[in-house]
C-alpha cells in the first residue's frame, strides 16, 4: 500500500540531533574522556618506500608515564575493507609503503607524553625507490620497486576489461569518431572532525572501541580478525560523525591500535590524529587519467563508447577494487548507449592510499563524459542539451551493461535546470570572459552488494514499544551529518502518525543495534527506510488489532494520525497512541518488531557485475554560469543550478543542503583542491592552510531544484541525494569555461595558471600510458549469458 | 620572545618552528596603542589589532591601502587577534619551512629551522622564504618610520631599512627591542594608494603576490612622488626603485604603467615555495602592478594581451 498524502515526509523539519548539535553538547569521540584515561600517538614513516629492518622501543618504553608501545609485531594480522585485497597492517611489520605509513604506536598519560615518547623509538629502514606516477607503477619490473608482494603483476592491483554489445560493429557504423584524453587529479575529504578513536578493554573481557566510523560493522569485523578476538567480545559504537564524506568507511590502523593498547593496559585509550595525519589517511579521491572513444551518428546518436582508466591506488589496496568497476559501470546510466567497452586499471603507488570520497569512482567518467559530450555537439552543430536530450535512458530499462532502471527523472532535471539559468539565452551568446557550461550524471542509491559476501540483511531495524507510548528505534546506521538518524525517525513518525521529536533513535552501536552496513554509497535512506516501514508495519498490525476492537472500527477504517489510532470516518472515534500501545502489550506481550532489507537481485552473472546495480538510480543535472579573467587566469563562479531527481524528497531541507553541500565540495575539486606529493614522496602540503579547499566566499549562490520520481524500489519512493549531485558539477565548470574563454581544460583543478598556459595554446593534453589490458569479459544484456575469454 | 596576538607564534610553537623557553605578552601595554594624527604624521600603535586598524576613520579615508591591507590578512577571528606590529615583523614563510615537525624531518630539515640547507634552491647561501606581510609593503609605499624600543632607549627607522633580504635575518631590528608603533609622515595625508593582493581564496591565505602603490599626483598632472612595493617575492618587500624614476616628475601615461610593469618583473623573483606556480605569480607581477597603477590613476589599460614567454617546468624535490 502507498500513501497518497504524508504527515512528516516532505515537511522541512529539522534534524533530531540538530539542538544539541548548534549548543555544542554533541558528544564527539574528541569529547570522551572516561576514568584513567591514557592518550596515544602513532609513529609514521617519513620515508615513502622502505624495509622496516629494525626497531628498537626499548627508550621509549623507559619514559616515566608511558604505558605501552606496540609494533607491527603485535597486530600481524592483515585486513583490508574488501575480503579479496587484505593487504594492510595496523602497524607495518616488514614493509612501509607511503610517507605516513604507520610502524609503532604509543599509550602515555598525556598526549604530550605519547607524543615525545616517538622520538625515542629508533626505527631502521632501508629505503627503496619510492613509485609515485601511473606510469612509474605500470613500468615497474624489478622486484625491489615492487609494493606489494600478493599481487600477480608487480604494481598493478586490478585490471578489468569489459565489454557489452558489438563495439566494433558499432564504431564502424558511427559518422563520427571522437577520441579524448583526461585526467581528474585526487584530492581529500577534509571533514571537520579529524580522525578519533577510544578502545576500552573491561574487566569483563570484552572490548569496546568509540570511533568517528561511518562502518562500525565492518570495524566489528575488522577489529575481531586482527585482534583474534571473538566478535561477541567485542563492541563498536560510531560516535557521531563530523563529516566523513568516504573517508572514514575503512578500518583504521589507529583504531585497533586502541584497542590492542587498552587490551595491554587495561585503561581507556584515546588517539585523536592531527589533520596533518588527516592527509596521511587519506581515502580520497583517486587520481584517474582517462581516454575516451565515442561514435556518433550524424544527429548525435551515441554509437559505442570504448573507455580507459589508470587510477593511481596509494599504498594499499582499500576499496579500490569497487574503485576500479565504478570508473567504468555508471557510464551507460544516463544516455542509450548500444556499444561498450571499459577496461580499467588500479596501480599501486607510494603515496596515501585513495578510497571512496562522496561519487566513488563516479565523478572521474563523468567528467571525461560529459566534456566529450559538449565537444561532440559543438562539432555537430548542435546544442549539448538538444543532444542529450535525444537519447535519454528510459524508465523500466536496462542499460546495455545489464543495469536496471526504475525511474528516471534525467528529462525533468535537464528542461528545469535550462528553463531557471535561461539557457538558450545565454550559451555561446554571453561575452568574452563570461560562459555557461551544462553537465548530467547519474548515480546508485546504495551499493547492490554488500562489501563482504554474505545472504544477510543489508540493514536491520528494530522498533520497540513502551507502556507510555513511547517508541525507540534500534538501527546499526550511522549519521555522519547527513541526517540518517532523523530519516529513522521521519519514516517510524510517519507510519505511527506521531511527532519525530517524540520518538528516540538509537543507532550504530553494535551490542544494541541490528547490523546496517554503513554509510556509504548513499544506501541508508533506501535500505533503513525499507527496513524501518516493515518494522512499523508488524507493529501496526498489533496496534490495528486492538485499536479495531476497543473501538469497534474495522482495521481497514483506521488510521495513525497526530498521535491517534483513529476512525477515518467517524474522527471521534480513537484512542491516544499510548492507550492503545498498552492494551497491544496486554494482549500480546512486550512490543517489539524488527525490518530487514535486502536489495533487489542483481541479475548479472559476470566478473565484476557486483559493482553498477542498485535499487534505483539518482539523476543530476547542472548548468555553471561563471566568469574567467583572462589577464590573470581566475574564475568566479556567478551562479549554479543543480537539479537532483530524489526519488521523494522526505525532508526537502535536508535534500537540499546534501545537494549543495556537493555543488561546493565539487567546485573545490574543479577549481583548486589537489592531493599532492613532493618528488621525495612526501604529501605537498598536509596543512588545512595549504590545500586550498573553498571558502564561503567562493561558493556561488546554488539553486537547487529537486524533482521528485516516487521510486518503486524506495521508501515512499526516496532515493539518494547525498553523493549524486556532486557528479555534474565539475564537467559543467570545464565546459563553462570553454563557453567563457574559448579553451578547453581536460583536466582538474582548473587553476588559474592552467588557465593561462590553456590560453597561450601551451596545455600539453593529458598523456595516457602504455598498457596491455587483459582481454574482455564480454556480456549480452538481456541474455545472461557471460563469454568469457580465458586470458 | 614577545608575543602580541599570538596568531603566528602559537602555531609556530606547535609546530616546532619557535621553540621559545619564555613568552612575554605585550598584549596589555598601553605605549602599543592608539591610532592618531599628530604633529610628525600619523601614528599607529603596534599593539593595535588588524581589525581596528581596518576599521579606522582616518586610516580608511587617507590610506584605503593600508586598511585594504589589514583587512586581507587571514580570517575576521584572526584579525581580532593578531596585532599590525605582528603582521609588520611576520615571520618569512616558505613551503619547506611552514610545517610539522615530522614534515620538516622527513623532508630534510632546512637552514631556517634545524637544517643546513635552502630546500627551494640548495646551491643558495642565503634563505629564500618570503615576506608575508601585507601590512608591510603598504607602509613602505607610504614612506612609514618604524619606532623601535630597546635596553638602548627609542630610535626611529624608515621601515623599508627594517627588513633585509635574508628569509632567516629579515629584519634589522635588535633582538632587545621591541616595536612600538610606526609613523606615516605628515605628507603622505592626500597620496593615492592601493594594495592589490593574490591569494588562492577570499580568506585565510597569506598573499603569494602583494602590489602597493603610493602616488602623489601634486596639481600640475605632474606626479611628485611614487613607490610600488612588492611583497611575497623576495625575502624582504621589494622597492621597485625603477617606478619612482620612471613616473617622478611626469604625467603618468599608460606607456608609462606598462614600462613600470616591466621593471617589477625584472626586480620579482618568486620561487618555488608557497601556492601556485612560481611563473604564474611572476607574470601575475606585471599584470598586478598595471592594474594597481590603472586604478590610482585612473587610466584605462588596454585589452591585457597574454604575452608569451617560455613557461619553466617546476624544480625542487
Amino acid at each position: 500500500m502507498r500513501k497518497k498524502s504524508f504527515s512528516v515526509i516532505g515537511k522541512p523539519l529539522p534534524k533530531i540531533d540538530a539542538m544539541a548539535k548548534c549548543a555544542g553538547e554533541t558528544v564527539y569521540a574528541d569529547d570522551l574522556n572516561l576514568p584513567r584515561m591514557i592518550y596515544a600517538k602513532l609513529l609514521r614513516s617519513p620515508h615513502p618506500h622502505a624495509r622496516v629492518l629494525s626497531i628498537h622501543t626499548e627508550r621509549a618504553r623507559q619514559l616515566e608515564g608511558v604505558c605501552a608501545v606496540i609494533t607491527g609485531k603485535d597486530l600481524p594480522e592483515k585486513f583490508g575493507i574488501m575480503p579479496s585485497t587484505q593487504d594492510e597492517e595496523a602497524l607495518a611489520v616488514e614493509k612501509v609503503r607511503y610517507a605516513g605509513d604507520p610502524v609503532a604506536a604509543v599509550a602515555a598519560t598525556s598526549e604530550t607524553l605519547a607524543e615525545k615518547a616517538l622520538g625515542y623509538i629508533d626505527v631502521e629502514y632501508e629505503t627503496l625507490k619510492p613509485i609515485l606516477s601511473i606510469e612509474e607503477a605500470l613500468a615497474s619490473t624489478e622486484e625491489s620497486e615492487r609494493i606489494h608482494t600478493w599481487n600477480r603483476r608487480a604494481n598493478i592491483q586490478k585490471a578489468v576489461s569489459l565489454e557489452f554489445g558489438d563495439v566494433e560493429g558499432a564504431f564502424a557504423q558511427s559518422d563520427h569518431i571522437f577520441e579524448g584524453t583526461y585526467f581528474y587529479q585526487g584530492n581529500t575529504h577534509l571533514p571537520m572532525e579529524q580522525y578519533c578513536a577510544v578502545g576500552l578493554y573491561g574487566p569483563d573481557d570484552k572490548l569496546t572501541v568509540w570511533s568517528s566510523t561511518q562502518t562500525p560493522h565492518y570495524l566489528h569485523r575488522a577489529l575481531a580478525k586482527v585482534l583474534g578476538l571473538p566478535a561477541s567480545r567485542i563492541r563498536v559504537i560510531a560516535t557521531p560523525v563530523g563529516g566523513g564524506f568516504g573517508g572514514k568507511s575503512d578500518p583504521f590502523s589507529h583504531e585497533i591500535c586502541a584497542a590492542k593498547l587498552s587490551m595491554i593496559t587495561r585503561r581507556p585509550v584515546k588517539f585523536t590524529l592531527t589533520r596533518e595525519e588527516c592527509f596521511y589517511v587519506h581515502r580520497g579521491r583517486h587520481p584517474v587519467k582517462m581516454w575516451m572513444k565515442t561514435g556518433v551518428k550524424d544527429d548525435g546518436t551515441l554509437q559505442a563508447m570504448q573507455f580507459k582508466t589508470f587510477l593511481d591506488g596509494g599504498g594499499y589496496s582499500s576499496y579500490g577494487l569497487a574503485s576500479v568497476y565504478y570508473t567504468g559501470a555508471l557510464q551507460t546510466v544516463t544516455y542509450k548507449l548500444p556499444a561498450y567497452k571499459f577496461e580499467g586499471v588500479r596501480v599501486f603507488t607510494n603515496k596515501p592510499p585513495c578510497g571512496p570520497k562522496r561519487g566513488h569512482g563516479a565523478p572521474q567518467p563523468r567528467f571525461a563524459l560529459e566534456i566529450q559530450l559538449d565537444e561532440i555537439a559543438e562539432k555537430l552543430g548542435m546544442d549539448p542539451i538538444d543532444l542529450r536530450l535525444k537519447q535519454l535512458v528510459e524508465p523500466n530499462t536496462e542499460t546495455v551493461n545489464g543495469l536496471k532502471i526504475t525511474t528516471t527523472g534525467l528529462r525533468e532535471c535537464i528542461e528545469k535546470v535550462a528553463a531557471r539559468a535561461e539557457w538558450k539565452k545565454k550559451f555561446r551568446k554571453l561575452p568574452f570572459g563570461h560562459g555557461i557550461g551544462f553537465a548530467a550524471s547519474a548515480y546508485i542509491s546504495g551499493a547492490g552488494l554488500p562489501i563482504y559476501w554474505n545472504e544477510m540483511p543489508h540493514s536491520g531495524v528494530q522498533i520497540r514499544l513502551d507502556r507510555g507510548g513511547g517508541i525507540t528505534i534500534f538501527c546499526g546506521s550511522t549519521d555522519i551529518g547527513q541526517g540518517s538518524d532523523s530519516i529513522l525517525a521521519y519514516v517510524v513518525a510517519e507510519e505511527f502518525g506521531v511527532d519525530p521529536a517524540d520518538i528516540r533513535v538509537v543507532t550504530a552501536d553494535t551490542d544494541l543495534t541490528p547490523v546496517d552496513l554503513g554509510s556509504y554509497s548513499s544506501r541508508v535512506t533506501i535500505m533503513t527506510g525499507n527496513a524501518a516501514i516493515q518494522a512499523s508495519g508488524k507493529l501496526k498490525q498489533m496496534l490495528l488489532e486492538v485499536a479495531t476492537d476497543a473501538l469497534e472500527v474495522p482495521a481497514d477504517d483506521l488510521e495513525f494520525a497526530d498521535g491517534q489510532i483513529r476512525s477515518v470516518s467517524l474522527r471521534e472515534r480513537g484512542m491516544s497512541f499510548a492507550d492503545c500501545a498498552r492494551k497491544a502489550e496486554g494482549k500480546f506481550g512486550t512490543l517489539g518488531a524488527t525490518g530487514s532489507y535486502w536489495p533487489p537481485k542483481n541479475p548479472r552473472d559476470f566478473k565484476g557485475s557486483g559493482v553498477g546495480p542498485t535499487p534505483a538510480y539518482t539523476f543530476s543535472t547542472a548548468i555553471v554560469e561563471l566568469h574567467c579573467d583572462s589577464g590573470t587566469g581566475e574564475i568566479k563562479i556567478d551562479k549554479v543550478w543543480i537539479a537532483h531527481d530524489c526519488g521523494r524528497a522526505f525532508n526537502p531541507l535536508l535534500v537540499e543542503g546534501q545537494t549543495e553541500g556537493s555543488v561546493y565540495m565539487a567546485l573545490g575539486e574543479a577549481l583548486m583542491e589537489e592531493q599532492i606529493f613532493r618528488k621525495n614522496g612526501l604529501h605537498k602540503f598536509p596543512s588545512i592552510l595549504e590545500y586550498k579547499s573553498p571558502t564561503t566566499l567562493e561558493t556561488p549562490e546554488i539553486e537547487t531544484i529537486l524533482v521528485e520520481t516516487d521510486d518503486p524500489e524506495g521508501p515512499y519512493g526516496a532515493k539518494e541525494a547525498g553523493q549524486g549531485p556532486l557528479l555534474p558539477v565539475v564537467p559543467a565548470v570545464s565546459n563553462a569555461v570553454y563557453d567563457a574563454i574559448g579553451v578547453r581544460i581536460h583536466e582538474i583543478p582548473i587553476s588559474p595558471d592552467k588557465i593561462i598556459r590553456a590560453l597561450e595554446g601551451r596545455l600539453k593534453p593529458v598523456s595516457i600510458p602504455g598498457f596491455q589490458f587483459p582481454p574482455p569479459i564480454k556480456w549480452q544484456p538481456g541474455e545472461g549469458v557471460q563469454v568469457t575469454q580465458k586470458s | 620572545m614577545v608575543v602580541a596576538g599570538g596568531t603566528d607564534v602559537y602555531p609556530k610553537m606547535k609546530r616546532g618552528q619557535f621553540t621559545p623557553r619564555h613568552l612575554v605578552s605585550l598584549r596589555t601595554l598601553r605605549e602599543l596603542k592608539g591610532i592618531r594624527r599628530g604633529k610628525e604624521g600619523i601614528w599607529i600603535g603596534a599593539g593595535e589589532t588588524l581589525t581596528a586598524i581596518s576599521g579606522h576613520r582616518l586610516v580608511s579615508k587617507q590610506f584605503p591601502a593600508l586598511a585594504h591591507a589589514a583587512e586581507s590578512v587571514s580570517t575576521p577571528q584572526l584579525r581580532n587577534m593578531g596585532t599590525i606590529g605582528g603582521n609588520v615583523l611576520v615571520d618569512t614563510r616558505c613551503n619547506y619551512y611552514d610545517q610539522t615537525f615530522f614534515w620538516r624531518q622527513a623532508v630534510g630539515f632546512c637552514m631556517k629551522k634545524d637544517g643546513d640547507i635552502c630546500l627551494v634552491a640548495p646551491g643558495s647561501a642565503k634563505c629564500l622564504a618570503i615576506s608575508s606581510s601585507d601590512t608591510a609593503p603598504v607602509l613602505v609605499s607610504l614612506g612609514a618610520e618604524a619606532v623601535l624600543v630597546g635596553s638602548q632607549g627609542e630610535r626611529r627607522v624608515k621601515l623599508a631599512e627594517l627588513y633585509q633580504d635574508d628569509g632567516m635575518n629579515y629584519l634589522t631590528k635588535r633582538s632587545d627591542e621591541v616595536l612600538r608603533g610606526l609613523l606615516i609622515p605628515q605628507e603622505a595625508l592626500g597620496w593615492r594608494n592601493v594594495y592589490w593582493k593574490l591569494r588562492r581564496r577570499g580568506s585565510f591565505d597569506f598573499p603569494i603576490l602583494g602590489v602597493a602603490a603610493a602616488l602623489d599626483m601634486g596639481n600640475g598632472g605632474k606626479c611628485r612622488y611614487a613607490r610600488v612595493v612588492l611583497t611575497a617575492v623576495s625575502p624582504a618587500p621589494k622597492i621597485v626603485a625603477e617606478a619612482s624614476r620612471l613616473l617622478e616628475g611626469k604625467k603618468i601615461t599608460t606607456e608609462l604603467i606598462e614600462a613600470v610593469s616591466e621593471a617589477a618583473v625584472k626586480v620579482a623573483h618568486p620561487l618555488d615555495n608557497a601556492d601556485l606556480d612560481y611563473w604564474y605569480r611572476k607574470r601575475m607581477t606585471r599584470v598586478y602592478v598595471k592594474r594597481a597603477l590603472a586604478e590610482l590613476t585612473g587610466l584605462k589599460l588596454e585589452t591585457e594581451k597574454v604575452v608569451q614567454e617560455p613557461v619553466k617546468d617546476e624544480k625542487g624535490p
